[in-house]
């Protein structure tokens, strides 16, 4: 458990946007509500050039969010101790308001897979990724957030629900959760329960962060639907009125558009940002 | 007992395997299609990987053959860290076996020039050494003078006009590749990496520089290449690219 007064500072509860370099000067001139950015961590473990040119000038303006996408928590083996050094390294020279990753693996044995991959929540995939975050929480001295899934398919071995796996790990390591609506809506969609049920099950009181961003449609086996986590358009209606029923369950919180693939021009990403300050107005009036 | 990450990993990379057991729909259902969006996304983000670090390969094979090769090199060599812009620097090894695209001969070459170039762009920041610094030492001081090359830097060696092959695919008007062996060094100035056409005695120089020579030894490396060989020219342009970063002199 995380000794609580590491407790780093916080992302303002406004919009943030997925950093992408082609808004690198509209970020800087016309950022319109956005007031952080979420940066992939992996991206800027080179040795220097123009990404930490960027990442150093944006910093001034903008509170920054570290989001791993190569950790592998969910991996069966032990974290990658090289990984964890430049991951350690990164948040010690950039200082971000915040550390997030994802409840999935992506690396086995000396292999990235480079996607989000699932486990299976059983009593012993609880403890093992507990350790890990611990892990990851000591070496980072700071608590981090840890972002649910998209699922496509179900563990017949699962023996815990997501959101009660969830809960016990926050309550085991102390770490914050990142609240991904969109994944809610395309996990609920693809394994047949009411996104707003997993809501009602989640524990929005540890929820520090909220994703939001598009996905695709697709069919399975048996033509029914699957949904597919793109990033790569705006997010669905029935995923904005996700999004109210989260803010209106955890108050104010930071909300970022994602949008990683298709990358629009930044107007367009800015549309999405507005929309979510209007969710956040509506949320701060109430 | 088997991991069942072991056996998810192997279902993905090869999709003639079957699907893991113990995986279903929502309704406890088993379902093929659902995995399949996992065989995909890795499958998409590793071509993707290779597409944005090869540029000119994509050129030179076409779509169709690049995503081929890429899906090969994939299933064989796996990203061996998360750190995807370094993704490929076993290309050029895999190209030099490979029957299907032997035929051009250039390729692997080509690959490691594009390889060069990505290291320089995520190389670390220096600082460059001060030109006056290097023109305040006596001249025979200088020739026992040891330089350091920036990070950044990059040299490489072909048989073939590799730099006239990237420009001739990357930029308008370039020329038509002529049929003459070319070396490159790779620097970069600021941000940006820049890539020069250098002769085989000015690439024996680097490489002697490079191998921590001195100047002396490194400019008798280079004159037995070419008798004719003139250093001044090759060191304005690396000061001009800051390409050097500090210079040891020899102790009295």
């Amino acid at each position: 458990m995380l000794d609580a007064t590491l407790t780093p500072p916080r992302l303002p509860s406004a919009p943030g946007v997925g950093y992408k370099a082609q808004h690198f000067t509209e970020l800087r001139t016309a950022p319109g509500p956005v007031k952080w950015l979420e940066v992939h961590a992996e991206n800027y473990m080179g040795d220097g050039g123009r990404p930490h040119a960027q990442l150093r000038a944006l910093r001034d303006d903008f509170a920054i969010s570290v989001h791993g996408v190569g950790l592998s928590i969910g991996g069966e083996g032990r974290l990658d101790p090289d990984h964890l050094a430049r991951l350690k390294h990164l948040v010690g020279w950039l200082e971000p308001a915040s550390f997030s990753e994802h409840l999935a693996w992506s690396t086995h044995g000396a292999e990235f897979l480079d996607d989000l991959l699932p486990l299976p929540y059983t009593d012993a995939t609880l403890t093992r990724v507990a350790d890990h975050i611990d892990e990851v929480q000591e070496a980072l001295g700071r608590r981090m957030l840890l972002e649910n899934p998209s699922s496509y398919l179900a563990f017949a071995e699962s023996t815990w629900s997501e959101t009660d796996f969830l809960a016990e790990l926050v309550r085991r390591t102390g770490c914050g959760l990142l609240l991904d609506v969109n994944n809610v809506f395309i996990s609920a969609t693809n394994l047949g329960y009411t996104p707003q049920s997993y809501l009602d099950a989640y524990p929005l009181s540890a929820a520090g962060e909220i994703h939001i961003g598009g996905h695709d449609e697709d069919e399975d086996d048996h033509g029914a639907p699957l949904l597919i986590d793109s990033h790569g358009r705006e997010a669905a209606e029935p995923v904005w009125a996700l999004l109210d029923h989260a803010l209106s369950g955890t108050g104010p919180a930071p909300v970022l558009v994602e949008w990683d693939n298709d990358v629009p021009e930044w107007p367009i990403l800015r549309a999405e940002a507005d929309r979510a300050a209007a969710a956040l107005a509506t949320i701060n009036a109430g | 007992m088997a991991s069942s990450q072991t056996d998810f990993r192997a279902a993905i990379l090869d999709p003639d395997r079957p699907v893991p057991d113990g995986l279903t729909d929502g309704d406890g259902r088993p379902t093929t299609r659902r995995f399949s969006v996992y065989r995909n996304n890795v499958t998409v983000a590793l071509i993707d990987a290779m597409r944005t670090g090869f540029p000119v390969l994509v050129k030179l094979v076409g779509d169709q053959n690049f995503d081929q090769l890429a899906r090969l090199f994939a299933r064989a060599h796996p990203p061996a860290s998360p750190l995807m812009m370094y993704y490929g620097d076993v290309l050029p090894a895999f190209l030099d076996r490979f029957e299907p695209l032997a035929h051009i001969g250039y390729l692997s070459d080509v690959a490691r020039l594009e390889l060069a170039v990505r290291q320089s762009y995520h190389a670390a920041d220096s600082t460059p050494l001060d030109a006056a610094r290097l023109g305040a030492i006596a001249p025979d001081v200088l020739m026992r003078t040891r330089l350091r090359l920036a990070p950044a830097v990059q040299v490489l060696s072909s048989r073939w006009p590799i730099l006239d092959i990237w420009r001739y695919n990357m930029e308008d008007g370039a020329q038509k590749p002529r049929g003459i062996a070319q070396s490159v060094l790779v620097t970069r100035t600021e941000f940006d990496p820049e890539r020069h056409a250098i002769s085989d005695a000015q690439f024996a120089w680097l490489s002697a520089i490079r191998a921590n020579t001195t100047l002396e030894e490194a400019v008798d490396a280079a004159t037995e290449m070419d008798p004719e060989f003139d250093l001044g020219p090759l060191l304005t342009l690396l000061i001009q690219h800051n390409a050097l970063t500090d210079m040891i002199t020899p102790k009295e």
